[in-house]
């Protein structure tokens, strides 16, 4: 009740602030205030521009104090986040900072503690303020215009967060002290020309020149610089965010080598292009290349690719899927459960699997990180028939009389095409080079089964071997 | 050759460039172009002047002189055998270059190098060139970080030093027998050797500027190296037992990893494997535990697991501590600095303001988390006067329940 009175009776002081950034007038003011005890929620401070008349019953005439006052006191550590604090676009910033002075006499540590309200305010006042003026050190961008009498004059537009242009004349100045530049912003403009410094008023951006010849230099170093091999957009968005790009010259660029960098490995995928290229002559020289292979993503994953193994003049050639978990750390294919599998089924047929030629139809093992675990992924469609140039060109090499693909996508890796298993198993299909493919299924979907469809399966999986062998036996 | 425009070169030499880790500009002796002619200044912490998609600060003008090599470094793209592109810069070029990129404050100054033409000794009086064209000819007052050649002549690297701010000389590879192997024209001694020379002549320079304020500064941001990570059997424990060594001998600023990647026209005796990026990372975060949190070398070498490399799905901080539980809890309220740094999920910034408010205030465990980036990580590992981690520590998936850490810190963006 009091305090209205108090307002009414003019004992509410309003302070005109005459520029945004004036931290050293605040100073002034403030200290008198708080000499002559006038409490936090008594003053308003008003920016030039700003609210004034909301507060137009106030007390522009400030409370002169006693000659013997005693002095204000205030840590150093307030001074320095006030000072920053001062340059804040929030409009409550000045009377934050004179309600910590007059908290502050009544309790010196009070910057301290930092549960405080008040002082978590401060300092991300402080930090904004900061983030800010480094964010100008780092992003002003000059552009060269020749004056008439052929001098080169450096012109900036930048748009600040907060009222810190004055704030970092100095830096500009120190960097480029002998060269003749202006730093044009919509909360004022700095120029310098190598002797002195002059402050103007707001600019626009329409003011500032439009292009440099050194930008298309500049981009290209930006976008060579790059390593399309890790984006990592977040964090480069953590540290330039969006409102900056534009106007960043080089900025342009990063959609374009973001998106780039992401079908690289599709573009590349063109399967037509690779017709062209040679075949390796080796299966040393395949084991080789598919290490080095990202023609598809799964290659960009962390893990090796696995070559196939056994003789290269075997008549049987074993094509699954792509190797797995085991597979992978092993560099061997078929080592795994499901390749332990197999070979007790080949046994049972008789096949002796050392003689054969062992391999994948995909090189690469295809996983989803769950903690530790890796788990099987298959490859889709596209990946497979990217894939396919290595297995044909290990099935140019070996010239296996017969092809034993187990599951769709080793059928679908020598076919080109889908076909369904229980429709194509246990009849031989021609293949162009006079072998013959046999499909089947593979024996990781045997272990998938348990009970009378496992042992349904198990047999014609059984039957499907048999069949290869006596083909076999027939062929040598 | 003559006929490629500075855009094509830039183009072919800076792509040449990034596989250098660092791009660094921090740390040099403070100075401005006031009362001088040039341009520039430095002053403590570098500028990040742009990011690239890859998350990595741009500071510096980062190219080489040129990426015709007559050395055969089977990991090097740029090797003698390889089949790129080649491109090469006058030091006028480079200093023309640099200028203009620096007057538009597009970076902080220039890393250069450069693959060997002619001679190590040719190489690096051009490499020299560039710098003195900068520092004499135009007052240039920014940033310059040279890398040296090792096998070049130790006077040439000496005035290196007076134009540079940093120096760095690339040990290449965390074993001799890798060096051999990997890189026949390169010498282990004689890198060494190199960086000895540069560890000394910062040492008197710095003396002499004591004594006498006008004596010529030589690498005031001091030298720092690169070794390729992956490109030979070299575990994790090797490499940070090697990095240490450097850093006590050579009194390195920095040490850098760089992830082998297999470049295109691989060698024949390189692994086709590439190593995982976040070995890389893991590595750097071991080198800021020995740098900042007073870890020695030996304790990560302990992280590591039975092959020899830390484990890469969880920091080594986190692997040292789950490897040596007794160590834990820690009384957040009573516990020295040090103990308090050796707490997973605690930073220096976390140490620093735990260490104020107790002064305040016995520590509840809500307080941590006002402190803290993320409790939960905090937690096991910790006593507060209402929470003590009674079962915690000891069970035996703690791992698996702590593990993985998703938020990745980028450590060497300058
Ligand atoms: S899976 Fe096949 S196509 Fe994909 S990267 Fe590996 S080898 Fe290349």
């Amino acid at each position: 009740m009091t305090s209205l009175q108090h307002v009414k009776l003019g004992t509410y002081y309003v302070v005109n602030l005459p520029r945004p950034d004036d931290f050293a007038f605040w100073r002034e003011r403030a200290r008198s205030l708080v000499q002559c005890d006038v409490p936090p929620d008594r003053v308003a401070w008003v920016e030039s521009g700003g609210s004034g008349d909301l507060f137009a019953g106030g007390d522009t005439r400030l409370p002169v104090p006693p000659a013997d006052a005693r002095p204000i006191r205030a840590s150093k550590r307030f001074l320095s986040l006030a000072k920053n604090a001062a340059l804040h676009s929030d409009p409550e910033r000045f009377t934050l900072l004179y309600r910590l002075v007059w908290r502050l006499q009544r309790n010196p540590r009070m910057m301290e503690d930092r549960a405080d309200a008040d002082v978590r305010r401060i300092e991300e006042l402080d930090k904004n303020v900061r983030r800010d003026s480094h964010k100008m050190h780092a992003f002003v961008r000059f552009r060269q215009v020749k004056e008439e009498d052929g001098s080169e004059h450096y012109v900036a537009w930048f748009e600040p967060d907060h009222h810190i242009v004055r704030a970092n004349a100095g830096f500009f100045k120190r960097r480029f002290a002998n060269m003749r530049w202006s730093i044009l912003t919509p909360r004022g403009t700095l120029h310098w020309d190598g002797a002195t410094m002059r402050e103007g008023p707001p600019a626009q951006k329409s003011d500032a020149p439009q292009g440099d010849p050194a930008e298309d230099l500049w981009r290209t170093y930006y976008a060579s610089i790059f390593n399309p091999a890790r984006l990592k957009v977040g964090a480069m968005l953590s540290e330039m965010p969006k409102k900056y790009w534009k106007n960043l010259p080089e900025a342009s660029l990063i959609p374009e080598l973001i998106a780039g960098a992401q079908s690289r490995e599709a573009t590349m995928v063109d399967a037509g292009s690779r017709e062209l290229e040679d075949r390796p002559e080796t299966l040393e020289a395949i084991d080789r290349a598919i290490h080095a292979c990202r023609q598809c993503p799964i290659g960009e994953l962390d893990n090796q690719a696995v070559m196939g193994e056994g003789p290269q003049a075997a008549a049987l050639m074993i094509v699954g899927e792509q190797p797995g978990d085991q597979e992978d750390k092993a560099g061997r294919p078929f080592v795994g459960p499901a390749g332990q599998l197999l070979d007790r089924h080949l046994e049972k047929a008789g096949i002796e699997r050392r003689g054969a030629y062992v391999t994948n139809t995909v090189k690469h093992f295809k996983f989803a990180q769950r903690g530790k675990r890796r788990l099987h992924q298959s490859p889709t469609a596209k990946e497979i028939d990217t894939c396919r140039w290595w297995i044909e060109s290990e099935r140019a090499l070996v010239k296996p009389k017969i092809v034993l693909a187990l599951g769709a996508s080793a059928a679908r890796g020598m076919l080109g095409k889908t076909v369904s298993i229980s429709k194509v198993r246990g009849e031989p299909i021609a293949l162009e080079d006079g072998s013959e493919l046999w499909v089947t299924a593979h024996p990781s979907y045997l272990l998938r089964l348990d009970g009378e469809a496992a042992e349904k399966q198990a047999k014609l999986f059984d039957a499907d071997l048999a069949a290869v062998k006596e083909r076999l036996g027939e062929l040598s | 050759m003559s006929d490629q425009t500075i855009l094509q070169k830039l183009e072919i030499l800076a792509d040449a460039a990034k596989y250098d880790a660092s791009c660094a500009s921090s740390g040099t002796a403070k100075k401005n172009s006031l009362g001088g002619k040039g341009i520039g200044s430095t002053e403590g912490m570098g500028i990040c002047h742009a990011y690239a998609p890859d998350g990595r600060c741009i500071s510096l003008l980062k190219v080489l002189l040129t990426n015709h090599c007559i050395f055969d470094c089977h990991y090097c793209i740029n090797r003698k055998s390889s089949n790129v592109r080649r491109a090469r810069f006058t030091p006028q070029e480079i200093a023309d270059l640099t200028l203009s990129f620096y007057k538009r404050n597009y970076i902080e100054g220039l890393f250069l190098s450069s693959g060997i033409i002619k001679s190590s000794n040719h190489t690096m009086e051009l490499l020299v060139e560039a710098a003195r064209i900068l520092r004499e000819e135009h007052d240039f007052r920014g940033y310059i970080h040279l890398k040296t050649i090792p096998e070049a002549d130790p006077e040439l690297i000496h005035q290196a030093g007076l134009y540079a701010d940093r120096l760095s000389i690339n040990v290449e590879l965390p074993t001799d027998a890798g060096l051999t192997r990997l890189a026949p024209d390169k010498d282990a001694r004689q890198i060494e050797g190199a960086m000895g020379g540069t560890k000394m002549a910062i040492t008197q320079a710095k003396d002499e500027k004591k004594r006498f304020r006008h004596a010529p500064r030589f690498a005031p941001a001091g030298q720092s190296t690169q070794m390729i990570v992956g490109a030979d059997a070299a575990t994790d424990a090797d490499i940070v037992g090697k990095a240490s060594r450097l850093y006590d001998n050579f009194r390195l600023r920095r040490v850098y990893y760089s992830a082998f990647s297999p470049i295109p026209d691989a060698s024949a005796v390189l692994p086709l494997k590439r190593p995982p990026l976040i070995r890389e990372h893991r590595l750097y975060q071991s080198d800021w535990l020995m740098r900042f949190y007073g870890y020695q070398p030996g304790e990560i070498m302990q992280a590591t697991e039975k092959d020899g490399n830390l484990p890469l799905d969880i920091d080594p901080k986190l692997a040292w501590a789950l490897k040596f539980r007794d160590s834990f809890p820690v009384d957040v309220n009573r516990a020295s600095k040090e103990q308090l740094l050796r707490v997973p999920g605690l930073g220096t910034t976390a140490v620093r303001r735990i260490l104020t408010a107790r002064r305040h205030r016995t520590l509840r465990l809500d307080d941590v988390a006002k402190l803290t980036v993320s409790l939960a990580k905090v937690r096991p590992f910790i006593v507060t006067c209402d929470w003590r981690p009674t079962l915690l520590t000891d069970r035996a998936d703690l791992r698996r329940l702590l593990a993985p850490r998703q938020e990745q810190l980028e450590l060497f963006a300058a």
